[in-house]
């Protein structure tokens, strides 16, 4: 490793030396062993001492004859010298060692060897080689010295070089990522001030002109209040937090809107000491602008823009539920009167741009006071008003709804003059049971319809007000019956494999001479509740046992089934079976033509006795079928006990199909293991509520069996299916 | 692997004192600026020994060396080489064999220059800068994956550098990791400075190393144990530096204040 390393170079012995007959003699190695046991302790040398020994050795031959041959004495005093340098005898006190050992040894031991010169010639060439020695050695250090001094400057400047070569390095990589990254990059000094920002940074937050506007950490912090975190980031600056993190809404300044993820982080010096922040700020408008039309979807209806029936529930139950016993809340539930003349005489297409323009009017009307208008479906609206004032303020709502109608619509050139109904509702919000207060709306919009239309009617006090409407349908139930006033319609039930129209639903309906045409919904349940069930059930049982001989005679083997409603209180009637069989075999018809329905609900707890005769009825060959399945507990594996054959699917599952934004197929997968567990329970599945070409495609390929639903026919008078049924001529 | 050291670099601080250099000063070198002697005679004026200990040291590394070419060893990796001054790994090992191999590696950059040049032409030593602490950046960089062969015996060499890293970053942990990577019949020799059983003066000496770019952590002997756990020790065990197979007629009587150790893969 060249000077100043442990190489020992070996100075060759002088020739032509009289002194050297000596040799390795003993009293050289004498000499060279004191000398070498003297200055070792005081070296540096990576050399043993045996090593030193021998190295001294001959450095004594060199001494000896030094003294022998003045002509020599200076020269050869000075490679000793040298030498003891370059064994790495660097110490001073090395020299000093050896100059005064030689001072007072040399002459003494090699005194044979000398004797032929004399005393005062010997002491002043000794004289002279202890200088020469002296001068060897200084000369030899300050050469070492000053090369390794070289040595260390040299490999300090390329060590810096070096260092300074990775540092640009890492730099330009460094200015790489921060120039060119998407995300907007700050750094700031620990006390806020920021130093640079980079390209991402100026797009995000704004132009460069406005640059000036961050100088400061704070500023992001400051975006809009947030004391939370405000104190994080103190906490962050006094080294105690290492990260911040937010999602900030900032206004540009030409007054667009960025919405920002932002994390502030601190960065320590070596010692941990906080030295820095860095401030990333990603733009996540566009994610938000996407979450926030996804949820306004699943909250908003399709066709009007306005909230939907979940968004007003949501709303409601957060009324319902607070604790304020002074608030009150009021709804307007309306209602479009013989809206479906509209759709029947104009098509459907007119009906909806006629919902669109009616949900613009209703929304206008109520923007001022900010209540929210939703429509709940088909032509049904509701207008909450929250904090509401009391009935006055809610029959002068009602007046202006019904005045911002009255204009003519204008609809592809039809001018439309339509009159609404609606239903006031009025209540303490807190504790309130969102449910039954739109039920109550709902029966307050039947009796504004029952005096007449374009009117509004207010639900005084709900018990007593249901208690009259109740109390009056039912008490017209059996003089309706009576008198003929329900009906049934019946809706095509069709086979997806070929569209085949295999069988009908038969769907009773009361023509009310003041309410209009009411729905099983409205008449059902109170049926139900006072027992008329017996009677209606059975009468539109007879119906359909009709209708179905009808269609036996026509069609023979061709002749579609009929599905009838079948109630559990009916099945609580012992006399039940005897009677439906007797009626079935008084028309003629087989058991296998009619298929019973229970709602899933009613039959998952019905008694051991109604389910005896139902296992009755299936035994005699009535087909059983469980109606709207999904919508109550939807228990499959209970359906194996009881003696059911087909299945008909809530139309929320037909719905679910489409509700995929995402690309999500989780309605899809719903329907596909539904369809599939239903098979193999050997049950027969139909959808409910099918509206598309698209849904009835999509079941078909998931492998349902039947559908049922608008796109194949809405309920109707018999002879309508009976048209469909003829074939073409 | 990228680890943040190698990504921004430190800076070179020659303003600052630094341990090999001193170190070098001890020994009698000129490798080393105003800042390094200036600390280094503060710390002999509480310690004149000092220097004598550097070079007790730099004797066991040499016996060491030797001790490791006896045994048929002609692969060395020195950890914390530190500035090549007299005697170095390289030259006694490849004095008995021409073409031993030694990697040397120090994260100093005054220290990783130096060697650098000094070694240019040698093709059987190399110079790796690394921390010794990231045990794979090291074992898997050129100087050192490039140069020995790991099927080999090793003489792994930690000679007065374990002192530099702090409880809080194990260093036994490291040297075990070092030590799971050699082969059987490698040796791990390390020597550690210590104050235990040592006049007050030595502690006042590991003090003044706090204002180095690198404080020094002496150790006891009850602690150098941990670095072997699961190790076999070469005799004599772990005892002061002068203690560890001294040369003949160079027995000495006063301690070195290094702990020196070698144990057998
Ligand atoms: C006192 S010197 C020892 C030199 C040589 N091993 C000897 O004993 O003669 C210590 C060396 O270890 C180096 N060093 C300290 N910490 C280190 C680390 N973490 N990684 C690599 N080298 C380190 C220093 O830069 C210095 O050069």
């Amino acid at each position: 490793m060249g000077r100043g390393s442990g190489v020992i170079k070996f100075r060759s012995p002088v020739k032509d030396n009289p002194a050297t007959d000596d040799g390795g003699g003993p009293s050289t190695h004498g000499f060279a062993d004191t000398w070498a046991a003297t200055i070792w302790p005081t070296g540096f040398v990576s050399m043993s001492l045996r090593e030193t020994q021998l190295h001294l050795l001959n450095t004594t031959q060199r001494l000896v004859a030094a003294l022998t041959d003045p002509t020599q004495t200076a020269q050869l005093g000075r490679s000793v010298g040298e030498e003891l340098v370059d064994a790495h005898f660097t110490n001073p006190e090395a020299l000093e060692l050896s100059l005064s050992l030689i001072a007072s040894r040399l002459l003494k031991d090699f005194a044979p060897q000398l004797r032929h010169i004399n005393n005062a010639e010997l002491r002043s060439r000794l004289g002279l080689l202890l200088g020469a020695i002296a001068a060897g050695f200084s000369t030899a250090l300050r050469d070492v010295t000053f090369s390794e001094q070289e040595q260390i400057r040299r490999a300090g400047l390329l060590a810096r070089e070096t260092t300074e070569r990775d540092l640009r390095g890492s730099e330009a990589r460094f200015r790489a990522v921060f120039a060119g990254a998407a995300i907007g990059i700050a750094i700031a000094d620990i006390s806020g001030n920021i130093l640079h920002f980079n390209p991402a940074m100026e797009q995000i937050l704004g132009d460069s002109s406005e640059a000036h506007l961050f100088s400061s950490v704070a500023q992001f912090v400051d975006l809009d209040d947030a004391p939370e975190l405000w104190s994080q980031y103190q906490r962050l600056v006094n080294g105690e937090q290492e990260q911040v993190q937010s999602e900030k809404r900032y206004v540009r300044p030409d007054g667009s809107v960025v919405w920002a993820d932002m994390v502030i982080s601190l960065v320590r010096d070596d010692n941990g000491h906080p030295r820095y922040l860095v401030v990333l700020v990603e733009d996540v408008s566009e994610r938000r602008r996407l979450q926030t039309t996804l949820h306004h979807q699943a909250l908003h209806d399709p066709l009007t823009g306005l909230p939907n029936r979940t968004l007003f529930f949501d709303r409601l139950r957060r009324l319902c539920n607070q604790h304020d016993s002074t608030k009150r809340i009021g709804l307007c539930y309306l209602d479009l009167d013989r809206f479906k003349a509209v759709n029947d005489s104009l098509g459907h297409h007119v009906g909806d741009k006629l919902l669109v323009e009616l949900a613009e009017r209703l929304a206008r009307c109520t923007a001022d006071a900010g209540h929210i208008v939703a429509r709940m479906g088909g032509d049904e609206f509701v207008v909450l008003v929250e904090d509401c004032e009391g009935t006055r303020q809610l029959k002068l709502l009602a007046e202006q709804l019904l005045e911002a109608l009255a204009a003519p619509f204008e609809i592809a050139d039809h001018q439309l003059t339509v009159s609404a109904s609606i239903g006031l509702v009025e209540h303490q919000a807190a504790g309130a049971d969102p449910a039954e207060l739109l039920k109550a709306a709902d029966i307050t919009l039947y009796w504004a319809k029952s005096e007449g239309n374009g009117g509004w009617a207010l639900h005084e006090s709900e018990r007593r007000g249901r208690q009259v409407a109740r109390y009056e349908l039912s008490a017209a139930m059996p003089r309706a019956l009576a008198h003929g006033e329900f009906l049934v319609e019946y809706q095509p039930l069709v086979r997806l494999r070929d569209s085949v129209t295999i069988g009908t639903e038969a769907l009773v309906r009361w023509n009310h001479p003041v309410l209009g045409r009411l729905g099983p919904q409205h008449f059902i349940d109170l049926a139900e509740e006072t027992g008329q069930i017996v009677p209606l059930g059975r009468w539109v049982f007879e119906q359909s046992c009709a209708q179905a001989a009808l269609w036996s005679a026509e069609f023979g083997a061709q002749a579609p089934f009929v599905s009838i409603n079948l109630a559990v209180r009916q099945l609580r009637d012992p006399g039940i079976v005897a009677e439906l069989i007797s009626i079935a075999q008084a028309y003629d018809v087989a058991p296998q033509q009619l298929q019973l329905e229970l709602t899933e609900s009613e039959i998952m707890g019905p008694s051991d006795e109604a389910l005896e005769r139902l296992r009755t009825l299936a035994d005699a060959g009535f087909v059983i079928a469980i109606d709207d399945f999904g919508t109550g507990y939807s228990n499959l594996a209970y359906l194996r006990r009881l003696p059911v054959q087909a299945l008909k699917l809530a139309s929320s599952f037909v719905t679910g199909l489409q509700q995929d934004p995402n690309g999500d197929r989780v309605g899809e997968e719903i329907m596909k293991t539904l369809i599939h567990l239903s098979h193999i329970l050997g049950l027969h599945v139909t959808a409910e509520g099918i509206e598309t070409d698209e849904q009835a495609r999509q079941l078909r390929d998931l492998g349902c069996d039947n559908g049922q639903g608008w796109l194949f026919a809405k309920p109707g008078p018999p002879e309508t299916i009976t048209e469909m049924l003829r074939p073409k001529t | 692997m990228v680890n943040s050291q190698s990504w921004i670099p430190h800076e070179v601080d020659v303003e600052r004192p630094n341990p090999a250099r001193m170190y070098d000063y001890y020994l009698g070198g000129a490798h080393n600026f105003a800042a390094d002697r200036e600390l280094a005679e503060q710390a002999l004026a509480v310690r004149p020994a000092l220097a004598r200990s550097a070079r007790l040291n730099r004797r066991f590394l040499n016996r060491v060396v030797r001790y490791s070419s006896e045994l048929g060893i002609n692969q060395f990796l020195d950890l914390g080489s530190g500035i090549p001054t007299a005697g170095n790994v390289h030259h006694i090992a490849q004095q008995r064999d021409p073409t031993a191999r030694i990697a040397y590696v120090d994260n100093e950059s005054v220290a990783v220059a130096h060697s650098t040049e000094l070694l240019a032409g040698n093709d059987y030593a190399t110079i790796t800068k690394a921390d010794l602490k990231d045990v794979e950046t090291v074992l898997s960089a050129p100087g050192i994956a490039g140069l020995l062969d790991f099927d080999q015996p090793i003489a792994l060499l930690t000679v007065a550098v374990m002192h530099f890293i702090p409880d809080s970053e194990a260093p036994w942990e490291i040297f075990q990791r070092y030590h799971s990577a050699l082969m059987p019949g490698s040796l791990l020799a390390l020597s550690h400075c210590t104050v235990e059983g040592l006049a007050p003066e030595w502690t006042k000496v590991a003090e003044l190393y706090k204002s180095s770019t690198t404080p020094v952590y002496p150790r006891d002997k009850a602690e150098l144990e941990r670095f072997f756990t699961g190790l076999q020790l070469v005799k004599p065990g772990i005892v002061d530096a002068i203690d560890w197979h001294p040369d003949e007629g160079e027995q000495e009587t006063e301690r070195s204040g290094f702990y020196a150790a070698v144990a057998r893969v």
